[in-house]
């Protein structure tokens, strides 16, 4: 048995999540106060997901806020910037305009969550 | 001289959460005066997630929080002046503001304080060493990044890990810069446990607790930082030092609330938390003057600056609707054992109060009461008290109590 | 070929320029940094001392009893801030005859009203100085000065009466020519003149020695300050001293024209003319310092800063002619800034005299509007500016409260602003309590426009000193 600790990042309460295993197999989850935990720290042994939010870049020279329309793999973040930081949005972008189309092929898309100029 | 039910100064997330409750309320006739170009505040530039968990049950960026009250604001056809700037209010509740068209006063029948708050900059710290370019404080360098879209620097460390050091660590190095660690002069962050998660740990950026920056070098351009170990009475340890080869030195080190407005119009402030002295209604020492949100107390949720901000609308909407004010004596509520600060500073009794705090110090599974005279008004647990997450406790005051004390024990 | 060229853009030689600027003369002011007022007259107390502690006869005494004179005069004309809150030097007990014998030397040296307090007097007129202060010597004349705007102010009326500036140009070799010199600057630009003034503080032995003149050196003397909010700077009304040791006048506390409270400086001598690094123990000793004068100082600073004073080797300001036409301004330490006005009336009658200057012109300004002048304005006034120019409505640095109108003329009109240091110390944006974190972003937008550059090659204080690194998403467009 072995046991592993986590901060869960799902809400700002931060609960502190022991998970205890037997080999690859989870045992049982401590500390959480709702379901979400459970399913967090589920997902952070096998798939660790996240939201990614940065800007692009627009056709003005602004910079335009945007975020991953659902949760990426972790591991991805930088491949999904790489893609992010070489496209310019469109003059007159408006929130909720979808970016990218399947962001590094996470099938997530990019969305701005501001209005450009 | 123009007159106006309510002038709400500062269009951030306090100011439209106010401006839309008080317009619900009934008082419709009102001015919302905004210094930027652009309604929203500081949340314009918080572009990461993590806002409206407890207001809408997702987690929203900061442009899309602000544009759900900036959008209740427009259905309302609120006045708003942008690129404005209050200069003075006095103690009744003129309220002076200059633009491109020149200087104006308003008589405003009830006054909102939405101004937020500021940083502390390099010079309150004192640090020794020379004064090159690339010091930025943590707020500044997102403003460079998320809004004018400028790279600060290409190699950081960051001094303090309250929240926005934390989010500009992850902010920067998806950037592409490479952040080597975040220092913090106390023994625990000052930050979101969730943040050390997703945005130090994610990038394995080393969070150092009990330092601080003890050296800038560089003549022109920041060349490098000395940080060292500090003891429990925060003072550098010799021989303790490490050197960072680094052109940036972000600045995390407190916010402290904008209150040079609140101080022209006489209100009687706190000093613990830098804002005005208020009643469970938000309302200053100075009849009809309110105050909500970062102005009032730095909160670290934004979600908790909407509630409070409502409630300061509605009670201004409250003020100036109706005729008389007679308000019963108020009484003091008392921050006692571990706890640093309460707001409302004081309340009436039969009010219905939800008391904002905050712990003194880290501990671990802790009881909080909210007493009158002996008597238990109401008890919290809390399992991690941390200075850094704001806590609140709901009380009703009973009728002939002479103050409320709200402590805490293990 | 310049009739004159002036070497350093501090407060000497930028009230030498002034002085000289209405002769019919074409003058140059070089300046080494990217700025003017960027050493010494940067980074001082900005007292204008009543003249009490130069011994009497010497050129300090001299200078700085007719400079305190000049002063309120001069600044009112240039639009610089000066403020006469009078000074005490508090004594404790033991301290009484060293202030009788200021006293004494102050009344030869001519300074006029100086009076001596007893303990209830002091506290009367200065209720929060230590109580364990029990006298004092009161100088209703002295006066607390910005000293940089003065400088600033000063080049700014010297180059409207067609006196040229060059930035950036520090002088490393001097060549005697058949009419002159020939100057020669680091960065390749030379220039010929007929006469040098030679105002460049702590390297006026360099300069002097490169026309043979290595009749004195000038060394830095150390000095930290704090400067604090200005919900403080009411602490006290007058500058507070302490009785004065031979490294200097000791730790003051004083209110700044600009409504904050300065402490300091320390005092030590070092030997590196651009070390102006501050230290934990330094400011340590400031505060500490501070406190024994005023025990209610609280410690709400907004900055802190080192500034090297260049001391003579003489002990008394050096004041000559190093080489034929050719006058030298050296180890101008305190009370340098308040003999300065003195100093350049002398530049001004010694050039006369050599024939360097003769006839004035025909028309020339002495008079400059205060660069920062909006919030001095009655709501009228404002309304006035406001109504011919909607910039001067709109407020870019909130905690000085300085408009966009005020920063724009900081970069056109003379001496013009090029860095972000440059506008902050012409109109105090980014100033105040926040230090810039709010309007820097705007400030070095309007700098770039002006200057017809990128974002990113705006600088702080000079070369080397880039304050973005470039743009985001890896300067990919």
């Amino acid at each position: 048995m072995t046991e592993r600790k986590y901060t869960c990042i799902i809400c700002p309460q931060g609960c502190e999540i022991t998970v205890t295993l037997d080999g690859e197999e989870i045992v049982n989850i401590e500390g959480n106060t709702c379901q979400r935990g459970k399913t967090y720290v589920t997902e952070e042994l096998t798939a660790p997901m996240r939201t990614l939010t940065t800007t692009v870049m627009s056709a003005s020279g602004r910079p335009v806020p945007v975020r991953t329309s659902a949760t990426v793999p972790k591991e991805k973040l930088f491949d999904c910037m790489k893609e992010i930081n070489a496209v310019t949005a469109p003059k007159g972008v408006r929130r909720g305009d979808i970016i990218i189309d399947n962001v590094a092929g996470t099938g997530v898309s990019v969305v701005a969550t501001a209005d450009g100029e | 001289m123009t007159k106006r039910d309510i002038v709400i100064v500062g269009a951030g997330p306090a100011g439209l959460a106010a401006v839309v409750a008080a317009y619900d309320a009934g008082a419709t006739d009102i001015l919302l005066i905004e210094r930027d170009g652009k309604k929203g505040g500081i949340l314009k530039q918080c572009i990461h997630p993590g806002f409206g968990l407890h207001r809408f049950g997702c987690e929203l960026t900061g442009p899309e929080y602000a544009q759900r009250y900036i959008d209740e604001a427009e259905k309302r056809n609120i006045e708003t002046l942008t690129n404005t700037f209050v200069i003075d209010i006095t103690e009744d509740r003129v309220v002076t503001y200059q633009n491109g068209d020149g200087i104006f006063s308003v008589q405003a029948g009830a006054v909102i304080l939405a101004m937020g708050c500021r940083e502390r900059p390099r010079g309150a710290l004192n640090i020794p060493g020379t004064r090159p370019s690339g010091i930025f404080s943590a707020g500044t360098a997102q403003r460079l990044i998320n809004i004018e879209g400028y790279m600060p620097g290409k190699s950081v460390v960051i001094l303090g890990s309250g929240d926005i050091g934390l989010i500009m660590a992850r902010r920067l190095t998806l950037e592409g810069a490479k952040v080597h660690a975040v220092c913090e002069i106390m023994p625990y962050s000052g930050g979101l446990s969730r943040n050390i998660e997703q945005c130090l740990n994610d990038f394995g950026i080393p969070l150092l607790l009990s330092h601080t920056v003890t050296e800038i070098h560089g003549k022109e351009r920041l060349t490098g930082v000395t940080v060292s170990k500090v003891d429990e009475h925060r003072v550098p340890i010799k021989g303790t030092e490490i050197y960072f080869d680094c052109d940036t030195l972000l600045l995390s080190v407190g916010l402290i609330p904008e209150n040079e407005l609140t101080e022209k119009a006489g209100v009687v402030m706190d000093r613990v938390t830098g804002g005005a002295c208020v009643d469970a209604k938000r309302q200053t020492s100075v009849e009809g003057v309110f105050a909500c949100g970062n102005v009032l107390h730095v909160h670290d949720l934004v979600d908790f600056v909407s509630s409070e901000a409502e409630l300061a609308g509605r009670s201004a909407a409250e003020y100036v609707l109706s005729a008389q004010h007679c308000e019963r004596e108020a009484i003091p509520v008392k921050a006692e054992d571990g706890i640093r600060y309460t707001v409302p500073q004081k309340v009436r009794p039969g009010d219905e109060a939800e008391i904002y705090f905050r712990f003194s110090d880290v501990s671990r599974n802790v009881t909080v009461t909210a007493y009158a005279g002996d008597t238990a008004l109401a008890k919290k647990k809390v399992p991690r008290a941390a200075p850094g997450e704001m806590q609140k406790i709901k009380i009703k005051v009973p009728e002939g109590c002479g103050s409320v004390r709200i402590g805490m024990s293990k | 070929m310049y009739d004159i060229i002036i070497i350093g853009g501090g407060v000497v030689g930028a009230l030498c320029a002034e002085a000289l600027s209405k002769y019919d003369a074409k003058i140059l002011l070089l300046e080494a940094s990217y700025d003017l007022a960027a050493g010494a007259t940067g980074a001082n107390s900005g007292i204008v001392h009543a003249g009490f502690d130069a011994k009497t006869g010497s050129l300090k005494a001299k200078f700085n009893v007719r400079g305190a004179e000049l002063m309120p005069a001069l600044c009112k004309r240039l639009g610089a801030g000066y403020k006469n809150n009078g000074s005490l030097v508090i004594g404790f007990s033991g301290d009484e005859e060293q202030l009788a014998e200021l006293y004494a030397r102050g009344v030869e040296n001519g300074v006029k009203e100086l009076a001596l307090l007893g303990k209830e007097e002091l506290h009367k007129i200065e209720p929060n100085v230590s109580p364990d202060a029990v006298a004092a010597l009161y100088a209703p004349t002295a006066g607390i000065v910005c000293p940089y705007s003065l400088a600033i102010a000063a080049a700014g009326v010297a180059m409207d009466n067609g006196t040229e500036l060059e930035y950036n140009c520090r002088v490393t070799g001097i060549e005697k020519t058949e009419k002159g010199y020939k100057v020669g600057c680091e960065n390749g630009k030379f220039f010929e003149t007929k006469y040098i003034i030679n105002c460049a503080g702590l390297h006026s032995d360099d300069i002097a020695a490169l026309v043979g003149d290595t009749s004195f050196t000038v060394t830095p003397r150390r000095g930290e300050y704090i400067l604090l909010d200005r919900t403080q700077g009411g602490t006290v009304s007058h500058t507070v001293f302490v009785c004065p040791s031979a490294m200097g006048k000791g730790i003051l506390v004083s209110p700044t024209f600009d409504g904050n409270l300065i402490l300091g400086p320390t005092s030590e001598n070092v030997t590196d003319k651009e070390d102006k690094k501050t230290t934990y123990e330094g400011l340590q000793k400031v505060l500490e310092g501070a406190r024994r004068s005023v025990p209610g100082v609280r410690a709400a600073a907004i900055t802190s800063f080192t500034g090297l004073r260049a001391v003579g080797s003489t002990g008394d300001f050096i004041i000559r002619k190093s080489a034929d036409n050719f006058l030298t301004f050296a180890g101008i330490e305190s009370p340098g800034l308040s003999s300065a006005p003195a100093l350049a009336e002398y530049a001004e009658q010694t050039l006369l005299s050599d024939g360097a200057v003769s006839k004035k012109k025909d028309c020339y300004k002495t008079e400059r509007r205060p660069a920062k002048f909006m919030s001095e304005l009655s709501f009228d006034e404002k309304n006035e500016y406001i109504k011919k120019d909607p910039a001067y409505g709109r407020i870019v640095c909130r905690c000085e409260e300085v408009t966009e109108g005020e920063i724009r003329d900081a970069l056109i009109n003379n001496p013009p602003a090029k860095t972000l240091d440059a506008v902050k110390r012409r109109v105090r944006a980014g100033m105040g309590r926040c230090q810039g974190g709010f309007c820097s972003p705007v400030v070095i937008g309007m700098i770039a426009d002006r200057l017809g550059i990128p974002y990113e090659r705006v600088e702080k204080c000079g070369e080397g000193s880039y304050i973005t690194t470039g743009r985001t998403k890896g300067d990919v467009k």
